[in-house]
């Protein structure tokens, strides 16, 4: 079967972040770059269906070409056959984001399943999954912590609020985005990784997938740092004292009980 | 002059606070409103939707659409939008609209701005920021190319006006169309929770490894009830299994925004400082002088959880 996963490099949570100085994105330089932590879930469940299933693994990531292209080698040294970077200047919008994905895909022919990650943790959209999904005609589902592939349909398990969980099946072709809890990520091992090296790895413009500056929707600007938090009260005392001089900040300096 | 479409949800006559919030907004933008209510039975909702200002009521009441389905509401959705010529959209950003406006943005060719924490709407023009990485910096989001603007707020981050229970709105459905599908909803298991969800809630009182074991958590049950709080948690303590995924606060779990936000016994690693730096009051209690999330904190008490909690508890049930 063919298998597609979408993956996204985000800032490692450690990074520091400085803004540009037109204030559009962040300073590249001062960021390690790493694979959105729920697109991992998302390539190890498609390699998992492919060993029960048969099949190959395509993994594709949009992007500026260096850190779209480390992520492509780690999820090709996890085990996923091929990858496919698509050339994208940062922070293009979820939009055209999915619509470019869809026409990759569709240009590979047949697709049978594709994963994503439910969110990337770097604008906290949780959109192309499903954008992706209205593209290619499809049914999706989001954000999923159970997955089983019976041949014409899916059966998955989705988190939905105070821990209510629905139980849907997808017939035909679909798009999940994958939750923590789905499973647990393999490493790429050291044999993966020289192997990656002789995987193939295709490289595509915006152009030759007919994006049209009409597709971008949303452009950020004026990016800014959240303002100096006012310094910590620490409050003082035994338990009690504590526990009752608290209560009183909330209520008349803080006012929010 | 543009016209408002506000997506509500609810509960019975219940409209939820995220989608109160963004009827006061609409109404105060002096722009026309109009509500829309997808669900079994919508009637009481719609009657609460006008008295907190919608002009117009686009109602959609079937007995298949008690539970959510993305493929019947992405479709009744975007029609109701082309129906009512909405330019802006307005929708809390729950995990159901998160799901839902995706799609209906792809299909209306519309740009959508999700998981914003500010908003400014005064006739014509609109201004909305949302956190980006982890709520480490804030950018303006400008739409282009797109004749309708779609909005999803947190929620807990604009005020609420009072009813006018005089008001009423003019009143058209909406049928469902939708055959032949392909996604199906087998069975719902209800999660165990009565309180709003972390990312609706408005208090959460959430607990980390410094309660040193399932047991201990506990201790944070009465406080939280006391306070009308959704319980929360680190991942150390969901990867433990003290308490179901559904609890985790930070990164691989939930991002949230309330106006108090208590972390008992939490270091505050920077994962969990980036799903919950965006709540307005933060109290820490730790015994660790130098936990990072006394760093963030707008209240920071130094001591023994299993001795400030329960009185804390007690302070407040005098209080309140």
């Amino acid at each position: 079967m063919n298998i597609f996963v979408c993956i996204k490099p985000v800032p490692d949570t450690e990074s520091k972040i400085n803004i540009s100085e037109d204030g559009s994105s962040i300073r590249d330089n001062d960021i390690k770059w790493i694979m959105n932590p729920y697109d991992e879930l998302a390539v190890e469940e498609a390699l998992q269906l492919k060993t029960s299933q048969g099949g190959q693994v395509k993994v594709l990531s949009l992007g500026p070409k260096k850190r779209s292209t480390d992520v492509l080698r780690t999820a090709l040294a996890m085990g996923a056959d091929e990858g496919i970077l698509i050339n994208a200047p940062d922070n293009l919008d979820a939009f055209a984001t999915a619509k470019a994905l869809s026409k990759a895909i569709k240009l590979e022919g047949e697709y049978d399943q594709i994963f994503t990650g439910k969110m990337a943790i770097d604008n906290n959209n949780s959109s192309v999954t499903q954008m992706l999904a209205e593209f290619l005609n499809i049914p999706h589902a989001v954000p999923i912590s159970k997955f089983q592939y019976d041949n014409a349909s899916v059966t998955v398990e989705r988190e939905t609020e105070g821990g209510t969980k629905e139980i849907i099946q997808l017939n035909g072709a679909n798009v999940i985005g994958a939750n923590k809890g789905l499973n647990k990520p393999r490493y790429a091992s050291l044999p993966g990784i020289m192997k990656a090296k002789k995987k193939p790895l295709k490289e595509l413009e915006l152009e030759a997938l007919e994006h049209s500056p009409e597709d971008i929707k949303i452009i950020f600007k004026g990016l800014q740092l959240p303002p100096p938090k006012p310094p910590i009260k620490m409050i003082d005392g035994d338990a009690a004292e504590q526990a009752n001089k608290l209560a009183l900040l909330l209520r008349e300096e803080a006012k929010v009980i | 002059m543009p016209n408002v479409l506000v997506f509500c949800e609810f509960t019975g006559d219940q409209l939820k606070n995220g989608s109160l919030e963004l009827l006061t907004l609409a109404k105060n933008s002096g722009n026309p409103v109009t509500a829309l209510l997808i669900g079994d039975d919508c009637s009481l909702a719609a009657k609460k939707a006008a008295h907190y200002g919608a002009h117009k009521v686009i109602v959609s009441s079937d007995d298949s659409l008690k539970n959510y389905n993305s493929e019947v509401f992405s479709d009744l959705v975007s029609r109701a939008i082309i129906e009512a010529s909405s330019n802006i959209v307005l929708a809390s950003s729950t995990t159901l609209a998160k799901d839902l406006f995706p799609r209906v943005a792809a299909r209306l060719n519309a740009g959508l701005a999700s998981d914003c924490v500010s908003i400014d709407l005064q006739d014509e023009k609109l201004t909305v920021k949302k956190p980006l990485y982890s709520d480490k910096c804030t950018a303006e989001v400008t739409f282009q190319n797109s004749e309708q603007k779609i909005v999803l707020m947190r929620a807990n981050q604009l005020p609420i006006g009072e009813p006018d229970s005089t008001a009423s709105a003019e009143t058209s459905s909406l049928a469902v169309e939708s055959t032949n599908l392909s996604t199906i909803i087998k069975d719902i298991v209800k999660g165990t929770s009565e309180t709003l969800d972390l990312t609706e809630a408005n208090i959460i009182v959430a607990g980390g490894r410094g309660l040193r074991d399932k047991e201990g958590y506990k201790i944070l049950e009465p406080l939280a009830k006391t306070l009308g709080a959704t319980l929360g948690a680190s991942r150390a303590i969901v990867d433990a299994e003290w308490v179901p995924h559904s609890y985790q606060v930070g990164q691989t779990g939930k991002t949230v925004a309330p106006s108090l936000y208590i972390a008992c016994g939490i270091s505050g690693a920077i994962q969990h400082l980036a799903g919950m730096t965006g709540s307005k009051v933060i109290v820490a209690i730790n015994k660790d002088p130098e936990a990072p999330i006394f760093k963030k904190a707008t209240y920071g008490i130094v001591g023994d959880v299993f001795e400030v909690v329960p009185k804390l508890t007690e302070e407040f049930k005098n209080l309140l």
